[in-house]
């Protein structure tokens, strides 16, 4: 995808955007306004569907011509087919969802391979804060306090891994951003604020 | 084009048909009355066909004949609009069974009498048929389908029957069966209507005197299905009709009561009772799935078409899990579906009143779609 199609797109959203296979089918699940949609579509000509949960979301999504449903991740992925998708993506939302093991099942059940960012709470700046401040860590990238967060299943890189490992599935691609940067998988537990994996069963 | 009699306001053709209906009789001919708004391209590539409600008709954008009140969608159609005469070649026909010009019970049967209850019992899907051969006569051969409440299921039989001919469709306060309650409401119209003695079985239209007061008790009772109980409250509580006390009698001591009223009364000088069956009953035998082995996905199976669905979240007529059903029968056929519950405090009538985010998703939906 040329950068001109990137630029504007979160740094996570971007990594997802390259990887996806010109022509695909993808779900975007928790697809927000339809940004990481609309560029897929425009640039690589993905057919590209999306779910969100917010009313005002889905209609900016609609609006700009994407096919997006509004619903939960918890509920309403059981309604699509299996293997109905190239790719499922669920970028930034596997912490706000109820039971993020299931939506990871569900996530390989709908797509062959899936995308799946977060927050890494094992970066070295939440530690820090937990450890020196005592409090909820409150970041640029976890901007919320813990009251009022939709966070509800923090997890670190290496929690991710062990689950991975647990349930059998194969990683091919993990991106790891420090800021928006690219930054090594060399003790990335400690070293990166967010991590984007592509995996598959 | 611009001498071309099929097109304009106020138009009617009638066709020879026959018309195989569901029920298994056959209409011949078969009377349309419709209105276009706007001219169809060179390609014939951007009609788009709006499907009206129980007691809408084919007046969308323009002044009706009886009430003299403006169209009945003109917050979504007209100049700047998002379905805009200046763009599209709009089409609204007045459905089977109506009262409005096209072939119903009030019309002459082959005999000179009008049909009354000799009409027969039609179904939504007649009624997409007829509209399919009033589009074949003014050349329109794919076309994006919009409309709301009984003009949606319109647009899922539209899309179900026809899925080469329907590109896009839009279904607004929707369902693609009627459920107990839906049918149960309707039942409560219908007897009203029965009982009324100047009903006679249906034979009136000569008497000139038509069952005005079952006609009036069923919109009444249907008009508050239309409505939420919060819009209700707001609009009118428990405030008392133009008076300081209870009357402690049994006029409208109350302004819900007093509303109801003007709202049965108003209606039966543009209605037909009979209609009011035919139509309703089209609208209980509904149930997508039913027509496609029980399962609504098969309605959708290798469609083209592009789908989006929008309900209320205060509509209980039909409500938003109706759309959601089929929604997820979209997605389990692979079919391109958007969906998005909208927040109205007005109940299933939001789709008919100023919704300006209704307005933005349909607009770019349509535009969307090449539109």
């Amino acid at each position: 995808m040329n950068d001109q199609a990137l630029l504007g797109l979160r740094p996570d959203l971007r990594i997802i955007a390259d990887h996806v296979a010109p022509g695909a089918r993808a779900l975007d699940i928790g697809c927000g306004d339809g940004a990481l949609m609309a560029a897929l579509r425009d640039h690589a000509r993905v057919d590209a569907r999306g779910i969100e949960i917010d009313a005002a979301n889905v209609a900016s999504a609609v609006a700009r011509g994407l096919s997006v449903v509004q619903g939960d991740a918890d509920i309403d992925l059981a309604g699509y087919p299996s293997n109905a998708f190239d790719y499922a993506i669920l970028s930034q939302t596997l912490q706000t969802t109820r039971a993020p093991d299931k939506v990871l099942d569900e996530l390989l059940r709908i797509g062959r391979k899936a995308f799946v960012s977060f927050p890494n709470f094992a970066y070295w700046r939440m530690r820090m804060a937990l450890l020196w401040g005592g409090r909820m860590p409150v970041t640029k990238a976890l901007a919320e306090s813990w009251y009022a967060t939709p966070n509800i299943h923090h997890l670190t890189i290496d929690d991710f891994r062990a689950l991975l490992k647990e349930r059998g599935i194969v990683t091919e691609g993990a991106w790891f951003l420090n800021g928006d940067k690219l930054t090594s998988a060399w003790a990335a537990n400690f070293r990166a604020e967010h991590a984007v994996f592509l995996i598959r069963r | 084009m611009e001498h071309d009699e099929r097109f304009g306001h106020a138009r009617s053709v009638t066709l020879p048909g026959p018309l195989a209906l569901d029920g298994g009789q056959a209409l011949a001919p078969v009377t349309i009355a419709y209105e276009t708004y706007g001219t169809l391209n060179a390609d014939a590539s951007n009609a788009i066909l709006i499907c009206h409600a129980l007691t809408g008709d084919q007046h969308v954008a323009s002044v009706h004949p009886v009430t003299g009140k403006p169209g009945w969608w003109i917050r979504m159609v007209g100049e700047g609009k998002p379905i805009d005469p200046a763009r599209h070649f709009i089409v609204c026909a007045n459905v089977l069974g109506s009262c409005v010009g096209s072939s119903g019970p009030a019309m002459a049967a082959a005999d000179g009498n009008p049909y009354a209850m000799r009409f027969p019992v039609i179904t939504i899907r007649d009624m997409v048929r007829a509209q399919a051969m009033l589009l074949d006569h003014l050349g329109v051969r794919e076309l994006t389908a919009v409309g709301g409440s009984m003009g949606g299921m319109q647009v899922l039989e539209w899309a179900a029957t026809y899925p080469d001919r329907v590109k896009s469709a839009v279904i607004i306060a929707s369902a693609a069966r009627h459920s107990a309650q839906n049918i149960a409401f309707h039942e409560v119209g219908r007897q009203a209507i029965m009982a009324d003695p100047k009903w006679r079985g249906g034979d009136y239209y000569q008497s000139n005197d038509a069952p005005a007061d079952g006609l009036a008790v069923a919109r009444m009772a249907a008009h508050i299905t239309y409505l939420s109980e919060d819009g209700l409250t707001e609009k009118f509580g428990r405030r008392l009709q133009a008076r300081d006390a209870k009357g402690f009698g049994f006029d409208a001591d109350f302004q819900v009561e007093s509303y109801l009223r003007h709202q049965g009364l108003s209606f039966v000088d543009r209605f037909d009772a009979n209609s009011y069956l035919y139509i309703t009953r089209a609208m209980d035998y509904f149930d997508l799935a039913e027509e496609h082995g029980g399962l609504l996905a098969n309605a959708f199976r290798a469609s083209a078409t592009r789908f989006c669905l929008v309900s209320f979240d205060t509509d209980w007529l039909y409500p938003t899990r109706e759309s959601r059903a089929i929604v997820q029968a979209l997605n389990a056929a692979g079919a391109a579906a958007s969906f998005v519950e909208l927040s109205s405090p007005y109940g299933h009538d939001a789709f008919l009143l100023e919704a300006p985010e209704l307005n933005r998703v349909v607009d770019g939906f349509l535009r969307a779609g090449g539109l």
